[in-house]
């Protein structure tokens, strides 16, 4: 059951990254998709009843905080580049 | 082992070096004496080898400079052989040579480059003797090529003249196919016998014919060679542009010397021809044609120094009919005579342009009997002698060789006896009308010409005359009597024994038949001869064109090898097929690169969508065969 | 022992030379040429000490083996033996050559140029003396960063096109020949159990016959490309022609030995089997180069061209002579490559001379040059001859040789008697033909004939050009008159070439896996053993 909430988290956050284009929903979509697998994580710490699972998502929670405290920061310089949130006009590096 | 021969050898080699790096420095007489001096050392030194030789008893005189290389337990060594075919040509080599050099500093003394060109001349002879005196055939080789490489410095002396320099490269480049046959005649010699050594293979075929080589393949390839430095069909183009030349280099090397390699070669290696019957009858047929080809070229042409060109392939061309015929010693006796008169020939044409002031157009000459007499008087004494008058000494040798042609039972027959009686015909005929057309008749001269008309200084004519007085007499040696026991005579069957007195009347005939026609038609007003160019005008065009050979060849030949490697070698192939199959790599690894890179279209979506597709895909597969 | 180091210390000079050069200001650049100079002519002073010292009877000598890379069998083993003298010999005689006749032509980035030249004389000094495979390998791809970098900046107007060409053609082949190499010591190592790339110990692999003529393909590929052989050529015009003098001198003297060195030590003795089954192809391969290259040098206007060309040209005769399997042709190939290297040199280093002057390579611009530069002339004259192969020059010594020993060649696979010999003969004397035409044209139309040139008036060469043309042309008439000394150091590797090419070490076949015995192929003697024909 808990699983399934998980994978639906994930999901629809992966849905979320790929047909969104505001930069901000993005990054929102990927914090679910993080969401998700921290917790399934937990369910699967509790299910089999070790702590493996429970430090895991500490690591997670870490690693989201500092991707986040660097993505924003870019994604406000891209804007105050551009002014422009869409994700579409950003397509400097093709070729 | 005296060093006589390596001597002899040395000393142009030396002139060659003091006079090609110093003589600008040194100054005309000191080149005069280097350049003249040191080829009658040689001449010297040769006639010491002679006195030795006789005194072995014809037992010839080896001597081994050193070895330049020994591969596989086989030397190649450079060592020199003096028997007596040797001594004959290094006689010649050396007396007649040592008189051209005299001769130059009288022709040359005006010229700028007069240390280049006895260095030069040096040099050639430095090559000849080498060519005459090797023990094997890769020094003759060295010595062949040497004079190929002399002869195309000294044809194009006066380089300035683009056609003079490319009369040299014609030389060398037409001597150099003859020399691919040699050379191929060279390597069946090595592979049969494992060495060069001429002496070995002659001795080798002593027995009889040889299984292992076929001797008439040999007797053909070395004959290729022959051809092309003796300037026969197919390869004698060269010589007539090699008039280009100054005349005393025309003297030495295409009358006495050079072009004479071809006839020691053949005579040197007869070994080999007494069991070649097919390769000696190929000699003696080219050597036919090419003389009756040359001789009725001859009568037309109207530069002396051309007339004398075409006679000396003829005159070749009769040396090659004796060889084939197996008169060895015989051929050796014509190129003897033929040394003489053909050098106090072309001496003296020289002497004739050069009192004419550089004229050469014979139409453009007449009455100078009075004007120039020693030189007329020479010219008169060589053109008899090799008209065949007796008792002069053109006579004797070119009658030995009718006779051969006739009665000899290694190939004689009415047939080529009757091309050569013709060609000796025709062979008078047009050297009495060089004579008449230059020295009797009315003057026909330009008034320039005529008011510089002058007798050629003294080392010019004291040469003259010396040459003259050996045409004179110069048949009297018994030079094939002297080679028999090296070069035996052909076998004469019994029945004919009796028709050579007879041939001898028909020889002294025939010359005197050149000279009744000449006065028959030159004599008088000339007109005679103008009516006969005009009643056969076709004929005259091609002889006068040499049939156009040169152009043959120059279709058939020059054009489609420089078509072929222009369009076919080298824009179809090098830069259509090659570079262009390598730069449309090159294309296609752009244009696949550019087909590639329209992934990167700059959009996150499309990226992110990928690595999801990426994933999915990599667990998938990793679930299916996990 | 001492000399042992002296080889070491020849192969590194150049190093050395480099990092003196880093020591002298850019600014200073008559210093940066004579340091170049000096180090050069030291260097060429020790290999003539190493050739004099060499023995013709003893093999590999001066010998350096320190194990460098154990576990794969590697070692930093160099040494002199007589397949490389004659070549060490020569890259060494160049050197100094190459620097001084480069003093006037470049003049800019001087100090990066000569460093440059420092490091391709290293890398292939290196090839040369290298004994192990891995070694040889690391040289030979070495080689090709200094070259890229001499053409690429200081070539001509297509520098870049044509570096590029060059180094991709080389890398190609280059990259066939690593995947041999591996393939090779693996066999080694799967069949005796032992990781070597010594050299000594390669030349004892057995391998089947299509194995082997897989790997000599991949081996011959890249060497073809080097030497070169058509059609695989075409490289070699746009290089020569866009390089720089020294570029060019560099690349027609030593550069395009190591395709041939490449095969003699390599390629033929490592595979002998597919060699002998193959040597007809390589000769015709061999003759085609021969004929195709004079016949191309015959419609060239740009005078760099025709030498290139005649290049292609001649070292089909080393082709020729190396694949007869024939002591006299081995040697003779010898000779023609040390022959060419300094003949080509010459040539390059006179076309480099008229450029400086008249900046153009175009052979319609130039006429009767013999009247206003005589001395030049002379020069022209006598590197023409030898490139004709005219007896007493070096060129002649080569081209008799090869055509010799080509005639005489006996295949094991073939039966005596067949033609092919004769064939082959007849077409490479053709090749001789159409020598002395294309280089008598050009000679014709340079030298002779009415004045032509540019910036007129000119000036004939100074003592430093008199001096570097006086040394080759010497050492060219040296080899043509006296070639006995140097093949007598040559004649035992030469040997032993011919012993390792005719000696069959194809794999016996093992019995059909379906139990039946299949073809069975008697077992072939051990390496060591007589070879299958008597050598002549």
């Amino acid at each position: 059951m808990l699983i399934a909430v998980a994978m639906a988290l994930f999901a629809l956050g992966l849905l979320g990254v790929i047909v969104r284009r505001n930069m901000l929903v993005m990054l929102m979509c990927m914090e679910l998709m993080l969401n998700g697998v921290n917790l399934s994580l937990v369910t699967f710490a509790q299910q089999t009843a070790s702590a493996a699972g429970a430090v895991l998502v500490l690591l997670v929670f870490v690693v989201a905080t500092a991707e986040i405290a660097i993505a924003i920061p870019i994604v406000l310089l891209l804007v105050r580049r551009k002014h422009v949130m869409d994700l579409g006009a950003y397509a400097d590096l093709k070729g | 082992m005296s060093h006589a021969q390596s001597l002899m050898v040395a000393l142009p080699l030396a002139g060659f070096l003091l006079n090609g790096l110093g003589g600008n420095v040194l100054g005309k007489r000191f080149v005069s004496f280097v350049g003249c001096g040191l080829p009658i050392i040689a001449f010297g030194v040769a006639l010491q080898c002679l006195a030795d030789l006789t005194a072995r008893e014809g037992t010839p005189l080896v001597e081994t400079a050193y070895a330049w290389t020994i591969i596989g337990g086989r030397s190649f060594e450079i060592a020199f052989y003096f028997d007596r075919l040797t001594a004959v040509m290094a006689l010649i080599v050396t007396g007649v040579g040592s008189l051209i050099h005299i001769y130059s500093m009288g022709y040359m003394k005006d010229d700028a480059s007069y240390a280049r060109y006895f260095a030069y001349l040096n040099l050639f002879l430095f090559f000849m003797l080498m060519l005459v005196l090797g023990k094997s055939l890769l020094v003759l080789f060295v010595g062949w090529e040497g004079v190929g490489l002399a002869s195309y410095l000294l044809i194009g002396f006066w380089f300035e003249d683009a056609d003079k320099a490319r009369a040299g490269k014609k030389a060398f480049i037409t001597n150099r196919i003859g020399d691919a046959g040699f050379l191929l005649g060279m390597f069946v010699l090595f592979e049969a016998f494992g060495t060069l050594d001429m002496d070995v293979i002659n001795g080798a075929f002593l027995g009889g014919p040889i299984s292992a080589v076929s001797a008439s393949l040999v007797g053909i390839l070395l004959f290729i060679g022959a051809t092309g430095k003796s300037a026969q069909i197919p390869l004698h183009v060269w010589l007539p542009d090699a008039m280009a030349g100054p005349t005393p280099v025309s003297a030495l090397i295409h009358a006495a010397t050079m072009v004479t390699a071809g006839v020691y070669l053949v005579a040197r290696m007869s070994g080999i021809y007494l069991h070649a019957a097919e390769a000696s009858a190929i000699v003696a047929a080219i050597g036919a044609t090419t003389a009756l080809f040359a001789a009725t070229i001859a009568i037309v042409q109207t530069d002396i120094k051309k007339v004398l060109a075409y006679s000396t392939i003829s005159q070749l061309g009769f040396m090659f009919v004796a060889l084939g015929v197996g008169a060895y010693g015989v051929a050796i006796f014509h190129l003897y005579t033929h040394a003489f008169f053909k050098a106090c020939l072309f001496l003296g044409a020289g002497s004739v342009i050069h009192a004419l002031g550089g004229e050469q157009d014979i139409r453009k000459m007449g009455g100078l009997a009075r004007k120039i007499p020693v030189t007329f008087a020479t010219f008169a004494v060589a053109t008899a002698a090799i008209a065949g008058l007796p008792p002069l000494a053109g006579f004797f040798s070119k009658d030995e060789i009718l006779w051969f042609a006739f009665a000899s039972s290694r190939g004689g027959s009415p047939l080529l006896y009757g091309v050569a009686a013709g060609t000796a015909l025709l062979t008078s005929f047009y050297m009495f009308r060089l004579l008449w057309l230059t020295f009797f008749g009315a003057s026909r001269m330009t008034p320039e010409a005529a008011r510089h008309v002058h007798e050629s200084p003294m080392p010019m004519t004291g040469v003259l005359v010396v040459l003259a007085v050996l045409s004179a007499i110069g048949g009297f040696l018994p030079v094939p009597h002297y080679l028999e026991p090296l070069l035996p005579l052909p076998p004469v069957p019994p029945e004919l024994q009796h028709v050579e007195t007879t041939l001898v009347f028909v020889s002294v005939a025939l010359a005197l038949a050149g000279l009744v026609g000449v006065v028959l038609v030159y004599g008088g007003t000339g007109e005679r001869a103008a009516r006969l160019g005009r009643n056969f005008p076709l004929l005259h065009r091609v002889l006068f064109g040499k049939y156009f050979v040169d152009e043959a060849y120059d279709r058939l030949i020059t054009r489609p090898l420089y078509w072929i490697s222009d369009r076919v070698f080298l824009r179809l192939g090098d830069q259509r097929i090659l570079d262009g199959s390598l730069n449309g790599l090159a294309a296609l690894g752009q244009r696949g690169a550019a087909l590639l890179s329209r992934i990167q279209t700059g959009s996150l979506h499309l990226y992110a969508l990928l690595v999801v597709v990426g994933i999915v895909a990599s667990l998938a597969w990793s679930w299916r065969h996990g | 022992m001492a000399d042992a180091v002296l080889l070491n210390v020849v192969l590194y000079l150049p190093l050395l030379g480099t990092a003196a050069l880093l020591a002298v200001p850019s600014r200073r650049e008559d210093a940066v040429r004579q340091v170049s100079l000096a180090v050069m002519l030291v260097q060429f002073a020790i290999t003539a000490w190493l050739y004099w010292r060499f023995d013709p009877a003893a093999g590999l000598q001066f010998e350096t083996r320190i194990p460098w890379i154990p576990g794969w069998g590697v070692n930093y083993q160099i040494g002199l033996d007589g397949y490389n003298l004659l070549l060490v010999l020569l890259t060494a005689f160049l050197g100094p050559l190459v620097v001084a006749g480069s003093f006037t032509a470049i003049r800019k980035d001087t100090k990066l140029f000569y460093a440059m030249v420092f490091l391709v004389q290293f890398a292939m000094l290196g090839a040369f003396v290298a004994q192990d495979l891995f070694l040889f390998y690391l040289f030979w791809e070495a080689m090709m960063i200094p070259m890229f970098f001499i053409i690429g900046i200081w070539g001509g107007e297509r520098r870049i096109y044509a570096t590029l060409k060059f180094v991709l053609y080389t890398a190609f082949g280059s990259i066939l020949m690593l995947a041999a190499v591996i393939y090779l010591v693996y066999s080694l190592y799967a069949s005796a159990g032992v990781a070597s790339f010594a050299f000594a110990d390669l030349y004892r692999v057995r391998l089947p016959l299509p194995v082997q003529t897989l790997l000599l393909a991949a081996f011959g590929l890249s060497f073809a490309i080097k030497v070169p052989i058509v059609p695989l050529h075409t490289w070699l015009p746009d290089a020569h022609v866009e390089a720089p003098t020294a570029g060019s001198v560099i690349l027609a003297g030593v550069l395009l030995k190591m395709g041939t060195y490449g095969f003699m030590k390599l390629g033929f003795p490592l595979f002998p089997d597919a060699t002998q089954l193959l040597a007809p192809v390589i000769s015709t391969l061999a003759v085609v180069s021969i004929i195709y290259g004079a016949c191309l040098a015959l419609v060239q206007t740009d005078i760099k061209k025709i030498i290139a060309y005649s290049s292609i040209s001649h070292l089909g005769f080393v082709m020729l002579g190396l694949v007869s399997l024939e002591l006299i042709g081995i040697q003779g190939a010898v000779i023609q490559m040390v022959s060419h290297g300094l003949v080509a040199a010459g040539l390059f280093l006179l076309v480099g001379m008229i450029y400086e002057r008249c900046h153009t390579r175009d052979l319609a611009a130039y006429g009767g040059l013999a009247a206003v530069m005589p001395v030049y002339s002379v020069f022209v004259a006598l590197l023409t001859l030898a490139a004709i192969g005219l007896p007493t020059t070096s060129g002649f010594t080569g081209e008799f040789l090869v055509l010799l020993g080509a005639f005489t060649a006996a295949w094991p696979q073939y039966e005596r008697g067949v033609a092919y010999p004769l064939v082959v003969s007849a077409s490479a004397v053709a090749g001789v033909v159409l020598g002395a035409l294309y280089m008598l044209s050009f000679a014709q139309r340079f030298l002779f004939g009415a004045v032509k040139a540019p910036h007129q008036p000119l000036r004939d060469i100074d003592f430093r050009e008199k001096i570097i043309l006086a040394s080759l042309v010497v050492v060219v008439f040296a080899l043509g008159i006296f070639p006995a000394e140097p093949m007598r150091k040559t004649e035992l590797a030469a040997r032993e070439f011919q012993q390792l090419v005719l000696t069959s070490r194809a794999e016996t076949r093992v019995a059909d896996v379906r139990g039946s015995p299949g073809p069975q192929r008697a077992p072939v003697a051990d390496s060591a053993s007589k070879p299958t024909i008597v050598p002549r």
